[in-house]
């Protein structure tokens, strides 16, 4: 079980939480205006990286706020956890303990 | 019988407490301290086992958790009995029975055996090889003969009545392992202040002091210094010692699994206590002081009954009073078996030979043996061993030259020492091979933690002493306690030594020559592996099993490695390792789940009038975690029979139905309407207060999630229901978007499906029912028309009172807060006695909705339906430029003429009632595979109409309207006609009452 | 091929058994292929197998980054079945279970397959609706599947708990007869002998780096640990990495990598005769041929390649199995892993070609990918051959998250209401 630093709460184990998938993928302004194709990739694909993700998270039996991270999906380590709207902080820094 | 092989004095047992205890129904006397391997040794019995695969007679290998051979079976009670229990970790009490496994009829004859006959033709993987022909006689006849020879144990075949339980437990620094390292790294964290734990798997902490008479810690003899280290350790309030305790699994982030066995070692365990306690602690650093495992040496009957490991035949001497043997010959690559020589040496034991394969080891252990006139033979490996189910005799070999069998009860082997890497290993820290000690140790650390000791290959008493107290120093100082100092114990004696083997010994045969004890797996099969193209140590582990039985290959692994390597041809840090894996040793189901049983398996919701509805009768059935009443039986109805009353009874009169368990989500804002538009594909913004809508929503893919009626009580809040399985979705993915797709929106979600008990009352005399009962609000049926919602008070509680109705009729839905539940309830009960009030279940409510065509989500539609699929296209807000679903409906194959969509179903025969999940031909003659056109997704008898109803999802359905298809059931097809799927009062003239 | 036999391992018993030989090769790779296929688990090594076998296509490798079915092939729980609600799922899944009937004899090699039957138990009625919806499709689909009562589930599996007084009691079951079990190891190595002995290069322990497309897109070959392979034709069949060695042709796909975990007990006597599933508790279980309960658990909830998941994760389906067998409560864990399933939005997979020319993806099998090897491999390796899919995969191409023609077996199980 994972803890996780929930930005407005602190650290907290992983049952407090549930998992949003991956961050930084806005609902297009005008749903309309895109392809099925473009809608599709939208909708359904995502970069999956085996190493840094950017994704959500909701401290779902806590605060109940959304936020992002960045972890490392071969170590599961964690480099950094920030708010929602933020961008994505520049991760070189390396995930560990 | 009494124990012939104890010695007279010395071992922490107490020769005064006798212990009665049996094995395979032979009574034998032990002492307290005793484990069962210990009691039966000294009652000089070695065959304890046999072996998995050649069903080969087994001695008792080692003296702890790593033993491969001596496995039994303990009942206390039939429904107590746990197989596979290895000997030496069994703590002996008064009473115990003990049964020896996988033989037949007795562990002396064993009819098993032929299979070791049979062994030239059962080589490595021999069954991917054979029993295919012909293919139905590998289900029938070759299948069940090798499950009824493999397996172990039995498995128990009742109910286990004991009780079990969890801890979750933070530390500073948890240290695993009580040996020299483990607790001079206890003693230094725990005098900077940190909070320790300290565990160790066997029974009492101090691991390889236990067994040590000659060394001085601290010009005290060792076990001197451990009590008194342990003592210290005992007065620390911030110090938890945990002996008895595994630490069986390292997970991310320091957590650190633990099983601490409670009641297996007493005689009658008391009644509160529970019989293990699984802990899951959460370490800020870990402190691995786990030891290290002694190698067997690889020849031919390596595995005979009293050949034991050196190290093991020392601790039973030292630690529990008991000779292995009279005569004994100790085979060794290692000088740590010269140690072991010379403590049976000193208890009396007859040492007949020593023999090292090394050509010329030197030391002062060496010298020691020397010294003690013990016949020292160097450059001497041991070939083989003779014997039936006890050794007899060994033969040596010096330089290919066989001696003469040597005489002797017992054989003692060292093939050297296998850090035990096991948990670092689990942490995800790589290992690194050292060349000089030919053992894979720790390398870089990935969690907070820090090995010590003999498991990084840090061996000898005061180095250990001396690493541990270096790394509990630090781990405290990590953790944030900066006066952590190390200042470790000194010690004489315990020296190092060197030495070691893998593999194979020089000059040995690899027929027989067992590396997997247990599972029977020898350096012929590794070879075999090999030889067939088995390159990966992986595909070599899988294709011979070595490593894979109830020991993981703690003894095997290493000598495996260095066989493959030599086969390979290829050095070992090159050939790899394979996975540790959790546990590290076996951990008991119970412990897991523990307190997750019977009631606690998961929580049960009950409304508010749960209660009231178990007293009168009703049955209940279990919905998401909610318990819903399902129906009302009276005497002896059985569910059609009550339902069929309960219908009528609604359409009648008038109905009373606990809605409590609907998801209610109170939505609040200047935004309210905005958000609600963009969420539900209706539309809200000219929703009056006061006013309720039937609301749908789908997901961002365009089918259907969830449905609900939802009121507008102000111009800025909304009052939402939802299903009572979507409840938790709903708001989920409310809050998704609020929170990260339109924080801009000035809104905020509050779940509220518990604060309100809901009572629905439905049918001609609702009003009649509930109008003496409410107060400041005129339910007129102009006052309060149909979808209309208002705020007053109800049997002088605060209520909003909705008009809506999911049965067709007159309906109410009074919501009131859920303290209020059962006494409105009762209120409304009480008042509509007079016109028969019946209380009824979500069957009826499925039947009255079914009635009425209304949809159940996750019923009509189950994940791919969308808003037209269910005829709900009305529902659509068109003016809408966007909402959740919009795009995707938008697709070509969203609108395709052929989806699955909506229908009644009539059968022609009014009894028959179709099967809900039933399929839809046209041709019922038709092969298989057949073309299926859609299902009934609802189906009922309809006491009301008088003849059976059914809803489907059909292929182009609408337009089938008036057609006939066929259901085919396996008694043959049954014709239904496609009718629209309103039954009743298609007009809607009973919403008025 | 040497032959495997009861005689022919008589035979060589008398040498000693050391004239067997082995059962694959370790070729160095040629500089190119007529077809590459990434990834040598079942699904990928049975490619091989039919590419060579049924379409004549010998001059192909496998490439693996470690070792043969060293990934989810080898980590599974190895449950076999075909049971599945829609017309697509059910006809890839049961042209799998015809193959498995067959495959020992297929491949001269004993997979093992043993249809002691797969039984899924119904504790709610909403189970009970959905189960005989698949009861009744598969029926009509010619897939073998029938309901039980709770009594008739506990006769077929005389440890089960029925107890009424369960937090979920067992309502009745829907049983596969065919459905089974088989040695995830043997398919794997059963494929690659086979695939070998026609020729196939299987090269183990050579990372795929890169994607090589020419001027007009189209796939040239691919970059390895072992220098630049050339191929028209590449098959990516890499589970859990699909994403990772995808993303090497810049395509994004709709797949997310879990943690899977699984587990066994120590050995036992026989005592378990058949498979039994529960979705509703999350239990699954079987006794392998070795006496070993064989128990999955479910995937962790975040994205991970770090083939292991939390303890709370086997813990939660320890509780299940303890409720359903609560005589199985004193067996004890002996070993727990992990793997890393690759699973798509409708958690049906995804066989198809993309918009790469040459370039094959099959990927996405979730948690269920075992059962469905020489199917998936069969139409798979017919996909490459004729570049264009066979009428079973023809379903299961990428376009249908494009047109929304989803395949949604799990949504089709629907929510409680």
């Amino acid at each position: 079980m994972l803890i996780i630093d929930c930005p407005y709460c602190g650290k907290r184990p992983e049952i407090e939480f549930s998992y949003g998938g991956e961050a930084h993928i806005a609902r297009p302004l005008d749903p309309a205006a895109l392809n099925d194709e473009e809608w599709a990739a939208f909708l359904y694909a995502r970069t999956n990286p085996k190493g840094l993700h950017a994704e959500r998270w909701r401290h779902a039996r806590g605060c109940g706020r959304f936020f992002n991270a960045v972890r490392d999906t071969v170590s599961d380590f964690f480099v950094t956890t920030y708010k929602t709207g933020e961008a994505r902080p520049d991760a070189t820094k390396k995930a560990s303990a | 019988m009494t124990g012939q092989f104890r010695t007279a004095k010395g071992g922490r047992i107490d020769r005064a407490q006798k212990l009665l205890f049996s094995f395979d129904d032979v009574v034998y006397e032990g002492v307290q301290g005793d484990t069962l391997a210990s009691a039966l040794l000294a009652n000089g019995v070695h065959l304890m086992g046999r072996s998995y695969k050649y069903h080969r007679p087994r001695g008792v290998l080692s003296a702890g958790s790593d033993e491969p051979n001596a496995l039994v079976g303990l009942y206390r009670d039939k429904a107590r009995y746990t197989p596979n229990l290895r000997a030496p970790c069994v703590e002996l009490y008064n009473g115990l029975m003990a049964d020896s496994q996988n033989r037949w009829p007795s562990l002396r004859w064993d009819i098993g055996i032929i299979n070791d006959a049979l062994s030239p033709l059962l080589p490595a993987g021999f069954y991917y090889k054979t029993f295919k022909w012909p293919a139905f006689a590998w289900k029938k006849y070759y299948e069940p003969f090798i499950r009824a020879a493999a397996g172990l144990g039995r498995s128990p075949t009742l109910a286990d009545p004991d009780r079990y339980d969890n801890r979750w437990a933070h530390c500073d620094v948890l240290v695993v392992g009580s040996g020299p390292a483990g607790v001079s790294a206890a003693l230094a964290a725990a005098e900077s202040g940190a909070r320790v734990i300290l565990c160790d798997e066997q029974a009492e902490l101090g691991g390889s002091l236990l067994s040590d008479v000659q060394a001085n810690i601290d010009d005290q003899p060792a076990q001197a210094w451990l009590a008194g280290a342990l003592a210290t350790l005992a007065r620390h309030p911030r110090v938890q010692l945990l002996p008895r305790t595994t630490a069986f699994g390292y997970f991310a982030h320091n957590m650190v699994g633990l099983s601490e066995r409670i009641t297996d070692h007493m005689a009658e365990p008391a009644a509160h206590l529970p019989r293990e306690r699984l802990w899951q602690v959460r370490a800020t650093e870990v402190v691995i002081a786990a030891g290290a495992l002694e190698r067997p040496l690889v020849f031919p009957h390596n595995d005979r009954p009293g050949v034991m490991l050196a190290d093991s035949a020392r601790t039973y001497v030292n630690r529990y009073g008991v000779k292995p043997g009279n005569l004994v010959v100790v085979a060794t690559a290692h000088d740590s078996a010269y140690r072991a020589a010379l403590d049976l040496h000193a208890a009396g034991v007859k040492i007949v030979t020593l023999a090292d394969q090394r050509p010329s080891p030197s030391g002062p252990l060496i010298d020691a043996v020397r010294d003690a006139g013990i016949p020292l033979r160097v450059g001497t490996s041991v070939t083989g061993t003779g014997g039936g189910t006890r050794v007899r005799w060994v033969s040596l070999s010096s330089n290919g030259v066989s001696s003469e069998p040597v005489v002797c009860d017992t054989l003692l082997m060292s093939g050297g020492w296998t850090p035990s890497v096991h948990l670092f290993s689990q942490s995800r820290g790589r290992l690194r091979f050292d060349e000089a000690l030919q053992a894979y140790v720790p390398g870089q650390s990935v969690e907070r933690e820090r090995s010590a000791g003999a498991c990084r290959g840090v061996f000898g008493l005061a180095a250990a002493l001396q690493d541990g107290a270096q790394a509990g120093a630090a781990a405290a100082k990590a953790a944030g306690y900066a006066s952590a100092r190390a200042n470790p114990a000194s010690a004489v004696g315990g020296e190092a030594g060197t030495g070691g083997w893998l593999g194979l010994v020089p000059g040995a045969s690899p027929v027989k020559a067992f590396l997997d004890f247990q599972n029977d797996v020898t350096a012929k099969d590794i070879k075999l592996a090999v030889r067939e193209g088995m390159r990966s140590i992986e595909h070599i582990k899988r294709y011979t099993t070595t490593g894979m039985a109830t020991d993981q290959g703690k003894t095997s692994n290493m000598n495996a490695l260095g066989v493959a390597s030599g086969a390979l041809d290829t050095p070992i840090p090159q050939v790899g390792h394979t996975t540790f894996r959790m546990p590290y040793t076996p951990v008991t189901f119970g412990a897991f789940a523990a307190l997750s049983r019977d009631g606690l398996f998961d929580p049960a919701r009950q409304t508010p009038m749960h209660d009231w509805a178990a007293e009168n009768g009703a049955v209940f059935e279990d919905v998401g975690l909610w318990k819903r009443a399902h129906y009302f039986p009276k005497s002896s109805e059985d569910l059609h029979k009550a339902v069929d009353r309960e219908c009528v009874a609604v359409r009648q009169s008038v109905g009373i139905f606990d809605a409590s368990t609907l998801g209610k989500i109170e939505v609040v804002g200047p935004d309210a309407a905005e958000f609600m538009n963009r969420m539900y594909i209706n539309a809200w913004t000219k929703l009056g207060v006061g006013k309720c809508r039937y609301g749908i929503m789908c997901r961002e893919d365009g089918f259907v999630m969830d449905d609900g009626v939802v009121g507008r009580m102000a111009a800025d809040r909304f009052h939402v229901t939802t299903t009572t399985g979507g409840a938790p979705r709903v708001l989920a993915l409310m809050e998704d978007y609020l929170q990260t797709e339109w924080p801009d929106l000035d809104v905020w979600l509050t779940s509220t499906t518990e604060q309100w008990a809901v009572i629905a009352v439905q049918g001609p005399r609702a009003r009649d029912v509930l109008a003496p009962l409410v107060e400041g609000i005129d339910i007129s049926a102009k006052a309060f028309p149909h979808m209309s919602v208002a705020e007053g008070r109800i049997a002088g509680v605060p209520t909003r009172l909705f008009r809506v109705s999911f049965s067709g009729e007159l309906g109410f839905e009074v919501n009131v807060p859920a303290d209020y539940g059962r006494a409105v309830w009762e209120a409304i009960y009480a008042s509509g006695q007079q016109y028969g009030i019946t209380p009824y279940g979500t069957e009826t409510m499925h039947v009255l909705r079914a009635e009425k065509g209304f949809i159940i989500v996750g019923q009509e539609t189950d994940g791919t339906a969308t808003p037209d699929d269910a005829g709900l296209t009305w529902a659509i807000g068109k003016a809408k430029k966007d909402f959740v679903g919009k795009r995707s409906l938008d697709r070509a194959s969203m609108k395709g003429a052929d989806r699955k969509q909506l229908v009644g179903l009539l059968t022609e025969n009014p009894a028959t009632v179709l099967e809900e999940g039933a399929q839809l031909v046209a041709g019922p003659k038709q092969p298989v595979p057949m073309t299926l056109l859609g299902h009934v997704t609802s189906s009922y008898h309809s006491a009301n109409l008088g003849h059976s109803i059914a809803l489907a999802m059909l292929s182009g359905g609408r337009a089938r309207i008036g057609t006939s298809l066929f259901v085919p059931m396996p008694q043959g097809a049954i014709k239904v006609k496609i009718v629209d799927p309103v039954f009743y009062d298609r007009e809607g003239a009973r919403l008025d009452g | 091929m040497q032959n495997f036999s009861a005689f022919a391992l008589l035979r060589r018993a008398f040498g000693g058994h050391s004239s067997w030989q082995p059962q694959w090769r370790t070729p160095e790779p040629k500089a190119s292929y007529d077809a590459i296929i990434v990834g040598a688990g079942g699904h990928g090594l049975g490619t091989a197998y039919y590419l060579a076998k049924e379409h004549g296509m010998r001059n192909i490798a496998v490439i693996e980054r470690g070792w043969l079915g060293g990934g989810n092939t080898g980590r599974n729980t190895t449950i076999i079945r075909s049971n599945y609600l829609f017309d697509e799922s059910a006809a890839l899944y049961d042209h799998s279970v015809k193959l498995w009937e067959t495959l020992s004899e297929e491949l001269n090699y004993n997979v093992m397959y043993s249809a002691r039957g797969v039984m899924m138990l119904a504790h709610t009625i909403h189970d009970i609706q959905v189960f005989k919806r698949h009861v009744h499709a598969n029926r009509a689909n010619g897939v073998d599947n029938e309901w039980l009562t709770a009594e008739q589930a506990k006769e077929f599996c005389p440890p089960l708990n029925i107890s009424p007084n369960l937090r979920y009691p067992v309502l009745g079951a829907a049983l596969q007869r065919r459905g089974g079990t088989a040695r995830h190891d043997a398919v794997a190595w059963g494929y690659a002998r086979g695939a070998d002995d026609m020729g196939v290069d299987i090269i183990q322990n050579c990372e795929v780096t890169g994607i090589r497309r020419d001027a007009s897109g189209a796939v040239m070959g691919v970059d390895t640990a072992k220098g630049f392979i050339g191929a028209k034709k590449v098959g990516v069949v890499a589970a859990g990495h699909t994403s990772v060695v995808m993303a090497m042709a810049g395509m994004r796909l709709p797949l997310e990598s879990f943690p899977l975990q699984a587990l066994v007990s120590e050995p036992v006597k026989p005592v378990f005769p058949c498979v039994v599933m529960s979705n509703t508790v999350h239990a699954y279980i079987s006794q392998s041929d070795k006496g070993e309960f064989v128990i999955g658990a479910g995937t962790d909830a975040f994205v991970s390649y770090s083939q292991r998941g939390g303890l709370h994760i086997p813990s939660h389906t320890l509780d299940a199995i303890c409720e359903l067998f609560p005589m199985f409560r004193r067996m004890r864990m002996l070993r727990n892993w992990g793997g890393i399933v690759d699973t798509t939005p409708d958690r049906s997979p995804i066989i198809s070609k993309t918009p790469v020319p040459g370039l094959y993806v099959n990927c996405g099998w979730g948690t269920g990918g075992f059962k469905a090897t020489p199917g998936s491999a069969n139409v798979f390796a017919h996909t490459m051959a004729r570049d264009e899919p066979h009428p079973i995969n023809a379903p299961f191409t990428l376009e249908r998250f494009r047109d929304g023609v989803m395949i949604d077996e799990a949504a089709a199980a629907a929510v409680a209401h």
